[in-house]
Formats: C-alpha cells, structure tokens, sequence
C-alpha cells in the first residue's frame, strides 16, 4: 500500500472565544512515524481528532495524499485511529471487534475471517478471538484496538496517548512493538503524547505544540539540541534557562545574574539555555568550559548521575554529574567550582 | 528545569464542546418529529383545558369560572379535603419511611433486604385496587375490626371518610420517599458526619442538623412526588365513595354535566398549578444544594450495629408496616379466591370460579392491556432514545426544550389529560368514527403519560456510555446510522428495556386517564375492567381475580426490568 503525505495548512480552531488552535501548518511526510508533543491542554489531541474528523477546523486546510479532506466525514476518511481509552465494543467478542471495519466495507465472509486472522496474528493475539475485551489485560486490550485499526489497512494511522494506560513495563515493550508494527506497515503514523521520553524514543520527528501553537517541529536530536524557544528548550528535556541578551559585537552572552558569558556563536533571543549535563561540579578549576565559584544548595543521588542545585552569582543552576563509584559527592554548602560547557548553550527567544 | 507550564485551556470545557457535532438535517427531522408529537399530544390538549378554563361564551378571557368555583361550597370543600389528604399522606408517609430510611442507612443491620422489598411491594399494585381489599380488611366490618370488636369491644375507623383515602394513598406511596432518602442518605460523605461529630455533634443532634439536611434533596423529592400522586389521584376515592374531592368532581363535571362545563376545566388548571408548584418548591429548595455527594473513594456515613433491644425493636417496627404494607396484597389474593366473603373475619368458602369469569368474559381486556401498554411503551423508547441522542450527542438548538416538555408530562395528571383529549380531537375522525371513540387515544394517552419514565431510562443509558466507542465505529468506517444501530443501540439495550418495562407497568396500572377515554367496554383494558367489577358487591371476586393478574404481571415485570438494568450495569463497565 501507498504511503501518504498529511498537510496541515493554516489550521484554526475555536470554540467560541477559546483558541484551541492557532494557524498550525506542518507537513509529515509519507511512511513517517510523527509525535505530536505538548502538555494537556496545549491542543494536541485536538489536532489529532481533527485528522480523524471528530472536530472541524474554522479555518485552514487539510490534505491527505494532496486531497483537501476537511468536509469529509469520519467514516469515509479512511484514516485509522487507536483511541486512548482503547474503545473496544463491550458487547462483541475481539474477533467481531476487529471484523467490525470490514463488515461496513462489505468484505465477503472467507476475507474477513482471513484479515482478521492475520491482524489478530500481528499483535499476538490469535488464541484470543473468542474472547471478550474484558476478559483481557490492558495491554491485549491495547493490541485488540491497534488489530481492529489496522486490519481496514488505513492510509494514516492515528494513535491517542496509546501508551498511558500502560504500566512502566509493558510501556516500554509496547513502545518498541509500535515501531517494529509501523515500520513493517511503512504506514504514515501520528501519535499524540504528554511523554517527551516517549516521543522521542519513538518518533522519526516531532511537533511541540502549547497553547494551541505549533512551537517547533523537527528530529528529536534537532529539537533537543537546537530549541528554538523557551518552551521547548523546557519540555523536551530538561534546561536552565538564564534571562538575558546576545550581544554579537562582543561575542557574549550578557545577562544580570551571571554578568557576560562569551559564546563562539549567537543569535537574537531573551535566554540562554544550559542543559544540565553541560555545567559540570569540580573542588578545582580545570581547562575548558566557562567557570565560576558556586555553593552546593541540594543534591539527589539518583545512581547514574547526581543532580546539584548549585547556586552561581545570583543564579541557582541545575547541574547532572555523571557517577562512578569513585566519584565524590559533594554535599550542601560545600564550595565548588562550576563549569559551563558554552559550546553546548543556546540562545533561545 | 523543565516546568511543565499551567495548562492553558479549561480541559473539561473543551473536552464537553468537542463531544458533540454538529447537527444533521436528520438530526432536525428528529426533532421536528417529536416537537410534533409532544405539541399534538400534550401541549394543545392540556393548552386547550387552560383557554376553556379561561373563557367566557363569547370567547372573551375570564375569571368568571374561578370565581364559580370559589364560590360554590361543594368545590371549596373538595379543594380543601384534596389538600387535605394530599398534606397529610405526606406527612403520614414520611412518618412511615424516614425511621426505615434512617435504620438502613445507619445501622448494619439484617432487615435491609426487607426494607427493600418494603420498597417495592405497595408499588407493584395499583391504589384502587388495593382500597377494595383494605376495606375488607380495616373497614369498618373487615377483619381487624370485626376480630377487635370481639376480643376488645372497640373498632377502628381507619377506613371511614377520608381517613380511609389517606390511608391507603399513604401505604401505596410511601416508598417513593424511602426509596428516594435511602439513596440519598447512602450519598453522604462521611467525613461530614465525622467532622460534626468531631466538634462534638451526636444522636438526635447530628442527625437533625448534619445528617437529614444533606439528605433533604433526596427526601424532597420523595415527597413531592407522593403530594402530587395523591393529589391527582382519581381511583382511590372512587372505588372508596369519596367523591368531595378535587380530582372524582373532575370526572364527575364532565361524565355528568357534559364535556362544556367550565368548573372540569377550572379543576384541571388547578390540579397542574398544584402539581407544577409541588415540583418547584422541591426542585427551588434544592438548588444550588447539590452537597449530598459521595466523593470518589470516600466512604459514606458511618454504619453501627443495633444493640439487641433497638434491635428487637427495630424488626418490631419493620414486620408491624410489612404486616400492614402487605394487607392490600394479601386481601386481595383471599377474595379473588372467595366465593363468599361479608362479615366475617376470613372468606367463608373458596372457589376457582372468579378465575374462570376471569377467563371467559375478560380475555379481551386482558388482550387490550397488553397492546394498549406494549405500543404505549414502544413509542416511548423510541421517543426516549431519539431525544436522548439529540441532547447527548447533538448540538441541535432547542434540544433541552425537548427534555424539559417530555418530562413535564409527570405534572400532567391523567384526567386532565383526558380531559383536553375529549376537548381537542372530538372532531377528528379515522374511518367515520371520532378518533376520541377509538382506542387509540387510550394508547396515546398512555404513551405521553409514561413517556418521562422511559426518558430517564435512555438517558441514563445513553450517559454511560463513552463517546469513543461511537467514533471508533465511525473511524471504521460506518455513518451515523450504521453506529446507531450497531454500537449504540446493542449497547443501550438495558437501559431500552429497564425503560419499556417500567413505561408498560406504569401504563398497565394506569386508571385516571383510562376512565374517561374508554367508552365502549370492548375497549376496556384490565385496569378499567377491575373498576367496573369492583363497582358491584357480586363482580368483586372476579374484579380481585383480574387485579390478582395485573399484580402479578406488574411484579414480574418489574423484576424483569430490575434484572435488565443490573445485567446492563455489568457488560457496561467497560463501555465507560
């Protein structure tokens, strides 16, 4: 089957005077395993409904394989989606649940006890057809809804938050069956998460969305080490952020809390971000980095590395410190010395 | 540090906007439908009584009818005693089911089961037809009195009068309250109570200042519902010779005086006002009240064990109103297999011979309940389910208006009903015949009458379940209709039939509204044929045996709907 492109273009969304979406325009490209990322309420899941057809932007397009679809109803979009809450039919057995997109195709009888075979052989659950969905754990419930999605062979497949009603474990199991699944179908795939570790183990690249704007869209790695702003530099991963100015005649960074911070380059922005793993915690100065005297605030052992809050000037920095067992601890009020690898800092808007 | 920023929509407002789409023109079809079915059948009838009530002989708006009224002392009178008997049942009732409420909800106790069946029992036959066994039973040479008389020379005037009309009404509605304030009183969060019972509340104290007014709510519409069903009654006083009262003067004006008299008119406004305010007064006292709410994982009030003589006490109290509760029931049984049975303690000779009557003569009414009650209930699921829809799953303007007209149908009472019915489609005819002839206007009057019933049902059902589930099928690739069909509807099938069932018990008991629009007795359903049995000493054997059946029919059936809506409780759990 044919791998499509979706379009989003200038997409609007409002309930009355409550913007859900602002002006969204992305491109996903065909076969691409696409994360939709932002904390609740940013809009996520309402772009996602919108591709399915259960909202209806006020303005702007949407294209799948190049066809404006944005008057076309759910049920002839033939767009696939795993709801978040699952959605299995109570009252049918899983066979009849994964039968049930081939029977309003009018598939013959021989077809769809094959298709539904073979889907419910996919996720591993061919001894299971007999059953009802709550006769199953979470996860078979998960893999019956992704069978029941697949098996109508959608041109996209949307997944909601697919892995939050998961535990730990089977999340990460899960996580990587969805890959193996999408790269085997090589079908265009949108999923929505709140879970940044999620998105970006998963995901070939990513849209950041808050507050109904699109915020930055990218390849993890992309967004990770080149945040375009504050926002994003925050929620993938983690940072500190330090308000201030790129002044490009001197070649720094010029901030009220930790005066000037020379960077090699710069651009126009209102904060400069560190990610904790590039300020480094020493007794004695050494070479490289950008140094400072600091105070240790807190720290929490957290076996691989330890996080410092140290305090630097006027600012209170994060700072992770990779452990070995020979490597010190320092503790709280102790005197030391605080590197930033400045190559490793963005200034961000 | 990575500080996930507050979020920037009210979740849960979008959250509601985004469930419903938009409307379709089938969607409007819908409505249009059932705006006409309300609007013919209960808005211009009933809007009919109001103008005749209010109109003078050259069309010209009056008071003059209300002044009639006011100044004639048979209506004055039977005002009063429909006040009267309505206050004072009550009172009577809540007398009756606080005590049980408070003792099931309060205390671990055994007799809970009982209570519930207590519950359930006096509702399961029909007033009118527990008022001729009660006579039998507490009049004033029934049973009781005949055995107090002999043992302690004294009797019992609990039949004569008003007195008798009180009390059966009361026996017969009582639960409505108890059956409202037990699920109220199991509401409360009990860290209310701990927390009165912290700043040193207890006993009678706690009860009356904490306990009962988060449970008022629930108590209020309890005894809302018991006034306006007394209010409204028409069978009981009949059957029991009371007829100063507002709702047998209705009957009696336009069976006697004929359809144009304005006094049938002005009672029937008079009987809605009441009912209307008896609604509002409870409904306005709880708004903004809504604190009776059991958090998640909360516990409810705190239950203690009855220390043996409270207990003693306790079962004392239950087995003393079971004993009386099941009279009627009891009563009832013995005279439908009474061949004789008049001044005398138990019925002196038995036969099968009312059931045979029964059978040879009253098939047809027997037939009639059931086609009658069975369409009835029909209609009313389907109407339940579509306005259900329309307002869960719809943004269609003017749906709430349709919730609100169904249910108003509850402060409509059936003779007034009647009433605009005669009043409104006399002149209409299906093959030669006037339509208030046939008895279609009995179905449909039925269908309008229990239509509140059903509705709550759907809705309930339709609530339950979560809207991904529709989208799911609809992302598959079925339409609206293919989702209806195949996800909605398997899956609402409880709540449909919890709703039928109660829809076609209510109608099956249904007597005030049947009165007036049988006028053939071929058209006579059971409830009307018990009636006129029950009207000569000689039909009351078989007018028991018949009530014995419609009892029965009730009881199972409403077993039958109790057993659909836990089993449609269970395979729902997942569908949340």
């Amino acid at each position: 089957m044919k791998a499509v492109a979706v379009e989003c273009i200038g997409i609007g969304l409002a309930y009355g005077s409550n913007q859900v979406l602002r002006n969204i325009t992305m491109a996903i490209e065909p076969g691409e395993f696409f994360a939709l990322l932002g904390p609740s309420g940013s809009g996520k899941s309402t772009l996602l409904r919108l591709i399915a057809g259960f909202n209806q932007a006020n303005r702007g397009q949407l294209r799948v394989d190049g066809r404006d679809i944005g008057h076309v109803p759910p049920h002839a979009r033939n767009i696939g989606m795993v709801f978040q809450s699952y959605a299995l039919w109570p009252h049918m057995s899983v066979y009849d649940n994964v039968a049930f997109g081939l029977v309003e195709r009018s598939v013959g009888r021989a077809e769809i006890k094959r298709r539904v075979g073979e889907a419910l052989a996919l996720v591993g659950l061919g001894e299971y057809a007999q059953r009802r969905p709550n006769q199953l754990s979470g996860g078979q419930q998960q893999r019956v809804a992704l069978a029941r999605t697949i098996v109508i062979e959608p041109q996209v497949l949307l997944l909601d938050e697919p892995l939050s009603n998961l535990d730990k474990k089977l999340r990460e199991q899960m996580r990587l069956e969805l890959k193996r699944l999408q790269r085997a179908l090589g079908i265009t795939t949108i999923f929505v998460t709140h879970d940044q570790e999620e998105a970006m183990t998963t995901a070939d690249r990513m849209a950041v969305l808050d507050a109904g704007v699109l915020q930055q869209i990218g390849a993890p790695r992309q967004l990770f080490d080149n945040p375009s702003n504050q926002f994003v530099a925050q929620f993938v991963g983690s940072t500190n952020l330090i308000a201030g100015h790129f002044d490009a005649v001197h070649g720094a960074f010029i901030s009220e809390s930790l005066g000037a911070i020379p960077l090699a380059a710069g651009s126009a922005g209102t904060a400069l971000s560190i990610r904790p793993n590039a300020v480094r915690i020493s007794s004695t100065r050494s070479a490289g980095g950008f140094w400072f005297d600091g105070e240790i605030k807190e720290s929490e052992f957290l076996g691989e590395f330890t996080r410092y809050q140290v305090n630097v000037g006027q600012a209170s920095l994060i700072a992770d410190a990779p452990h070995l067992s020979t490597t010190p601890i320092f503790q709280p009020g102790a005197r030391v010395q605080v590197a930033i690898d400045t190559a490793e800092a963005r200034v961000v808007v | 540090m990575a500080v996930t920023p507050a979020a920037a929509l009210p979740l849960g407002v979008a959250a509601d906007v985004r469930r419903r789409v938009g409307a379709s023109w089938r969607s409007y079809a819908v409505l249009a439908a059932i705006s006409a079915f309300l609007l013919a059948l209960l808005l211009v009838p009933v809007g009919a009584v109001f103008i005749t009530a209010f109109r003078d002989g050259d069309g010209s708006f009056t008071l003059g009818h209300f002044g009639t009224f006011f100044s004639t002392g048979l209506m004055r009178e039977s005002f009063g005693n429909s006040l009267y008997v309505a206050i004072t049942s009550v009172v009577a009732a809540s007398l009756i089911a606080v005590p049980l409420a408070y003792v099931t909800a309060r205390f671990q106790f055994r007799g809970a089961l009982l209570i519930q069946t207590l519950g359930v029992l006096p509702l399961i036959m029909p007033p009118f037809v527990g008022a001729v066994a009660m006579q039998l039973i507490f009049g004033r040479s029934g049973s009781v009195n005949l055995l107090l008389d002999e043992t302690f020379g004294i009797s019992l005037p609990i039949m004569q009068g008003l007195t008798g009309v009180i009390f059966v009404e009361t026996l017969h509605y009582f639960p409505f309250i108890l059956m409202n304030l037990i699920v109220a009183l199991r509401a409360i969060d009990g860290a209310m109570e701990e927390a009165a019972l912290n700043l040193g509340a207890k006993g009678w104290r706690l009860f009356s200042r904490v306990v009962f007014p988060l449970a008022l709510p629930g108590y209020l519409a309890g005894a809302a519902l018991v006034f306006i069903k007394v209010f409204d009654d028409l069978g009981t006083p009949l059957v029991l010779g009371q007829t100063n009262l507002l709702a047998p003067q209705a009957y009696l004006r336009i069976t006697q005086v004929g359809l144009e008299d304005p006094l049938g008119y002005v009672i029937s406004v008079i009987m809605i006002a009441f009912s209307i305010l008896a609604l509002w007064l409870s409904i306005r006292v709880m708004k903004g009240k809504e604190y009776s709410t059991l958090q998640k994982g909360g516990a409810g009030i705190q239950r203690r064990t009855l220390s043996r003589g409270e207990a003693w006490l306790a079962y004392a109290g239950i087995v003393l109103v079971l004993l009386v509760v099941l009279s009627p029931h009891l009563g009832l049984l013995l005279l439908s297999f009474a061949r004789v049975w008049s001044f005398s303690v138990l019925p002196d000779d038995y036969t099968l011979a009312n059931y045979a009557t029964v059978f040879a003569d009253s098939t047809g009414m027997i037939t009639n309940t059931l086609l009658y009650c069975g369409l009835a209930a029909t209609i009313d699921v389907v109407i339940g389910v579509s306005i259900a829809y329309l307002i869960l799953r719809t943004r269609i303007p003017a749906r709430q208006w349709l919730d609100f007209t169904a249910s108003a149908a509850i402060a409509v009472p059936g003779i007034v009903l009647a009433i605009g019915y005669l009043r409104t489609f006399q002149s209409f005819e299906v093959g030669g015949v006037p339509i208030t002839q046939t008895w279609l206007v009995i179905m449909l009057a039925y269908s309008v009458r229990r239509l509140p019933y059903a509705l709550r049902s759907c809705m309930a059902a339709l609530q339950q379940i979560n809207i991904s589930l529709e989208e799911a099928a609809e992302m598959l690739g079925a339409s609206k209709w293919r989702t209806v069909r195949r996800v909605l509807i398997p899956l609402m099938a409880g709540g449909i039939l919890a709703g039928f069932v109660s829809s076609f018990i209510t109608a099956a008991v249904e007597l005030s509204a049947t009165i007036l629009l049988v006028v053939k007795e071929s058209q006579a359903p059971m409830s009307y044929g018990i009636y006129l049995y029950m009207q000569s000493v000689s039909g009351r054997g078989a007018g028991a045996a018949l009530g014995v059946l419609l009892v029965v029919t009730v009881a199972v059936g409403t077993y039958l709907s109790h057993v659909a809506a836990e089993r449609a409780n269970r395979s729902l759990e997942n569908a949340r």
